[in-house]
């Protein structure tokens, strides 16, 4: 546990010396963050590799009970992602925002604080250390996103998050009040037998769901992601996106952890939920052609994949069967940490060609797998295995979720599982398409515009984190049972009072990777047959005959998607302006076609619009005359001792 | 003659030799079938193998836009096929590997092909193989679903995840699941046609590339890589072909004569596909959905008629 502390005081602090220093700033806070990473990531690693598990307890009474921070395996298994993620962050951070860059100083300051926070919230099993946690966490993230504060978009995305954020905090004081009330402390402990079936539980369920949905981006409370993400410098993006967002998730676990029978009608709401953040979470990611807000979307989607198995553990769990439960929280929980891995990989890859071109529009792009090969790689790698395609990292996860589902058709007499199948295998169609849209349309084909045609390859200290990544998801999909046992620990907290059973074999680890090398070395021998030709002649190509072809007549991104975006119409509602030609020698004639945020675009911004000028017609009753308000005074007055007489 | 029943690594030889070396003859099979229907007499059957001979011959020519991504279509199509080709069982004959939920990893590996190839078309620029992509991607959006319900109702009826008990499996041949059985086996067979690009969904023949799906995306595509591309195509017909066939493919006890059954099957596969291109008509593109959603719901209402 010391170990971990020191951990968290070093990203705490690694900030601190670049205020002083001249030069080398981002050297420095990069080193200490991967010092202090290493050995947080050596205390996680050693817990769940069965080592013991590590409480804190401090002196005084009040706190004295069990303990306000334990490294437990769940806890181990949501720090990984912490430390390493935010490591490469800082590593990344060098050359991606450099001293002359706005704000840089105070760009790594928050990153540490950032970092320590959530590092402090994984292992925080008590309530007000969590909230200590949640609540820095909430505001370095405010901090950072507001680093290009001289746009009005990022003030306004800003914003929006501190809103939503600190909506959903508020949920979590009622949810833990009620915690405590039913407990008699302020420690996380199991819950009785019974509660969460008695209206008491169901309200905690909810106010949870709300509070945590709200950080986790759950379908209707995904409001503020898009632009949040979009908004923020690329690192950053990769931080919230891969772990903080992850956070959510951790609240929602740990619930469960508590509930020793929760009722099956939770399990269906996850599903549900899961089923909807999922499929219009990549439906959205399709519309879009801001590359940043794609890769938002996307984890919209992998927080329903992750809620989809969640769902179909507690399935399990209420209804005692074990097999599903174990499937089903594995696949979720692995999910947590390859998430945080190939999203990391992607908005890494992200920064690095918005970084050379200077755009994130994905129409502008083009070209860039020639000029970029590295960052090239590690966007198709990480694409790759975010469309869940084997051998990577996450097919593994997905398939723990497929798995469980199959086996679920079998044991009930109704087919819920149905549900979490079909809606992973229409993810998964979309996924596949909507990121051949995205590295096609950045990679691939000609440049489309001259910052595309002049990219240069980002720098060694930016690839590095890339390539980090990049064989972290390589290795979780060519050999996961070396996971197995640590996932094993980690629901076997989440199973307490049930029968659990190990993963390995119920999943056939093995024969997946040993298909998985059959596959890398037929494409190797596939790949020797074709190499040895020479590729000496090059001609341009072949557009069918016509002669006089330029970059600008390739298929566009939005065009890619025109397809499915259409046959979607029906929850993307897709606007589009102008590109209605006359006559026959038409002149030049826009065209424009986006696709706004359901939410927040069609519903709660007119919402509170409409709230706001409502609000005008109140306005008289505060018309700034000082009598007028003594006068209300009085009325009050008045009113509270009538109300005592009566 | 009359074999022995065959040893285990005997199965593995002949399976791994089926799987490499039977596939370009359907194909040519289908395309016999087309012209005698023409009255034409047509190709040799054995024409891909000759294609392919002298494909692996000729030199390539690369656009100056590619990278290596055009090759990783090509290589990753045959590679991901191979690999599926080891987890299907070609009639009662033994998989070489079986293990619970390899239906998923074989759904998914085509699904690595499907990638790879949008990507390699997308690394020329054109707009046509673009085109091509975009379709290729927003159709099989609808197989997907269509594919997986289809194994959904399979699974729950033999309570198995394996692809050899699931296709294969002794439940299926009992009356009460002849009804579901057909149901699928409508619903695979129209992923079986829009997967591998044929009519009605896509013509294999066409020249016109604006109304080409499949063969537009390897319009740049020359020499060995598209040596690779067409062996692909052709793996991915037997692949799936096998998987259309199990369910009904009757067990003969001896080993020869369920393999002589797998390719009078097969056989018949491949003359039902040529009679359904000689008869039918490419459905307009905007028709395509339509039908893959038919698919669909045949898959949804066999899981439906397994729950009563």
């Amino acid at each position: 546990m010391s170990l971990y502390l020191i951990a968290v005081a070093l990203l705490m602090c690694s900030g601190v010396p670049g205020l002083f220093l001249r030069r080398r700033g981002g050297e420095v806070a990069a080193g200490l963050m991967s010092l202090g990473a290493l050995m947080g990531l050596t205390a996680a690693v050693r817990v769940l590799a069965g080592g013991p598990v590590a409480t804190l307890v401090l002196p005084p009474a009040p706190l004295a009970s069990a303990g306000l921070l334990t490294l437990d395996p769940l806890a181990a298994l949501f720090a990984l992602p912490v430390f390493l993620l935010t490591a490469c962050a800082a590593v990344y951070g060098i050359g991606y925002w450099d001293n002359h860059q706005e704000h840089a100083r105070t760009l790594r300051l928050v990153l540490g604080l950032l970092a320590a926070s959530l590092a402090f919230l994984v292992v925080a099993t008590h309530a007000l250390p969590f909230l200590l946690g949640w609540e820095g966490m909430t505001i370095s993230a405010f901090l950072l996103v507001l680093t290009e504060d001289r746009l009005p978009e990022v003030r306004r995305a800003a914003w929006l998050y501190l809103v939503c954020t600190h909506t959903g905090t508020l949920a979590l004081f009622g949810a833990f009040a009620l915690l405590s009330a039913a407990t008699g402390q302020w420690t996380f402990s199991a819950l009785p037998l019974g509660f969460a079936a008695s209206g008491r539980g169901t309200a905690l369920f909810l106010l949870c769901l709300f509070g945590f949905g709200f950080k986790a981006g759950i379908m209707p409370l995904h409001l503020w992601l898009p632009s949040t993400h979009a908004a923020a410098p690329s690192h950053v993006s990769a931080v919230m996106s891969g772990v903080m967002i992850k956070m959510g998730i951790l609240g929602l676990v740990r619930l469960l952890c508590w509930i020793p029978d929760p009722p099956f009608w939770w399990g269906a709401v996850l599903m549900g939920l899961g089923a909807l953040s999922g499929v219009l979470g990549v439906a959205f990611a399709l519309g879009q052609h801001d590359l940043k807000r794609l890769l938002a979307y996307h984890s919209i989607e992998n927080i329903g994949i992750i809620l989809l198995g969640l769902g179909l553990g507690v399935l399990g769990k209420s209804t005692g069967h074990p097999v599903i439960q174990v499937l089903g929280f594995a696949g979720a929980l692995l999910h947590v940490l390859n998430h945080s891995l190939f999203k990391g990989l992607l908005f890494l890859a992200a920064g690095s060609f918005i970084h050379a071109t200077g755009t994130r529009d994905l129409e502008r792009m083009g070209g860039l797998g020639q000029r970029m090969p590295w960052t090239s790689g590690a966007f198709l790698l990480g694409s790759w295995a975010i469309s869940g395609l084997p051998p990577l990292n996450g097919f593994v996860s997905e398939w723990f979720i497929y798995l469980g589902s199959f086996r679920a058709l079998g044991l009930f007499r109704w087919p819920w599982s149905l549900l979490v199948l079909t809606a992973l295998a229409l993810i998964g169609a979309l996924a596949l398409a909507c990121f051949a849209k995205a590295h096609g349309a950045v990679f691939l084909g000609a440049p489309r515009s001259e910052a595309a045609g002049g990219a240069h390859e980002a720098p060694r200290s930016m690839r590095v984190p890339m390539g980090i990544l990049a064989a972290g998801c390589a290795l979780i999909g060519l050999a996961p049972m070396l996971l197995a046992p640590a996932l094993d620990r980690v629901v076997a907290a989440l199973g307490e009072g049930t029968r659990v059973q190990p993963l390995a074999p119920l999943a056939h680890l093995p024969s997946l990777s040993l298909l998985a090398l059959v596959l890398l070395g037929l494409a190797f021998l596939l790949w020797r047959w074709l190499r040895p030709l020479d590729p000496g002649r090059t001609l341009p190509t072949w557009d069918c005959g016509y002669a006089v072809s330029s970059p600008r007549m390739q298929y566009t991104a939005s065009s890619f998607a025109d397809g499915l975006v259409a046959g979607l119409r029906w929850a993307l509602w897709p606007r589009s302006r102008g590109g209605k030609v006359a006559g026959c020698f038409p002149a030049d004639h826009p065209f424009e076609s986006h696709v706004p945020d359901l939410i927040l675009d069609r519903i709660t911004d007119p919402a509170f619009q409409s709230l706001s000028m409502g609000a005008v017609l109140l306005r008289f009753l505060q018309g700034g005359k000082v009598h007028i308000y003594l006068l209300y005074v009085l009325l009050t007055l008045l009113t509270l001792l009538l109300w005592m007489v009566a | 003659m009359s074999l022995p029943s065959l040893t285990v690594s005997a199965q593995w030889v002949l399976h791994l030799l089926t799987l490499l070396l039977l596939p370009p003859l359907i194909p040519g099979l289908i395309n016999k079938v087309k012209a005698v229907m023409a009255g034409r007499s047509g190709p040799p059957v054995l024409q891909l193998y000759y294609d392919l001979a002298k494909l692996a011959r000729k030199q390539a020519v690369f656009s100056r836009t590619t990278t290596w991504v055009f090759l990783a279509g090509p290589v990753g199509t045959v590679a991901a096929g191979l690999v599926a080709g080891l987890l299907v069982p070609f009639g009662h004959t033994g998989t070489p590997l079986s293990f619970e939920g390899d239906v998923i990893l074989f759904a998914y590996l085509f699904g690595l092909a499907r990638f790879l190839t949008v990507l390699s078309a997308l690394d020329t620029g054109s707009s046509f193989e673009g085109m091509g992509a975009a379709r290729e991607v927003a159709f099989s959006a609808l197989a997907e679903p269509a594919l997986f319900l289809g194994f959904a109702a399979l699974a729950k009826a033999s309570s198995s995840l394996s692809l050899s008990t699931m296709l294969l499996g002794s439940g299926l041949g009992s009356g009460r699941m002849a009804g579901p059985l057909i149901l699928v086996l409508v619903g695979w067979a129209i992923v079986f046609l829009a997967e591998n690009a044929r009519i009605p969904v896509d013509d294999p023949n066409t020249h016109l590339e604006l109304t080409m799906i499949h063969e537009v995306m390897v319009l740049d595509h020359s020499g060995r890589p598209f040596a690779l591309v067409l062996y692909g195509a052709s793996l991915k017909l037997l692949v799936l072909g096998a998987l259309l066939m199990d369910p009904v493919l009757p067990r003969a006890p001896q080993a020869w004569q369920n393999w002589l059954l797998f390719g009078a099957g097969l056989g018949a596969l491949a003359v039902a596909v040529g009679l359904v291109e000689s008869m039918s008509a490419r459905f307009r593109m905007t028709k395509v959905p339509q039908f893959l959603l038919a698919g669909i719901l045949a898959s949804a209402f066999a899981f439906l008629l397994l729950l009563v």
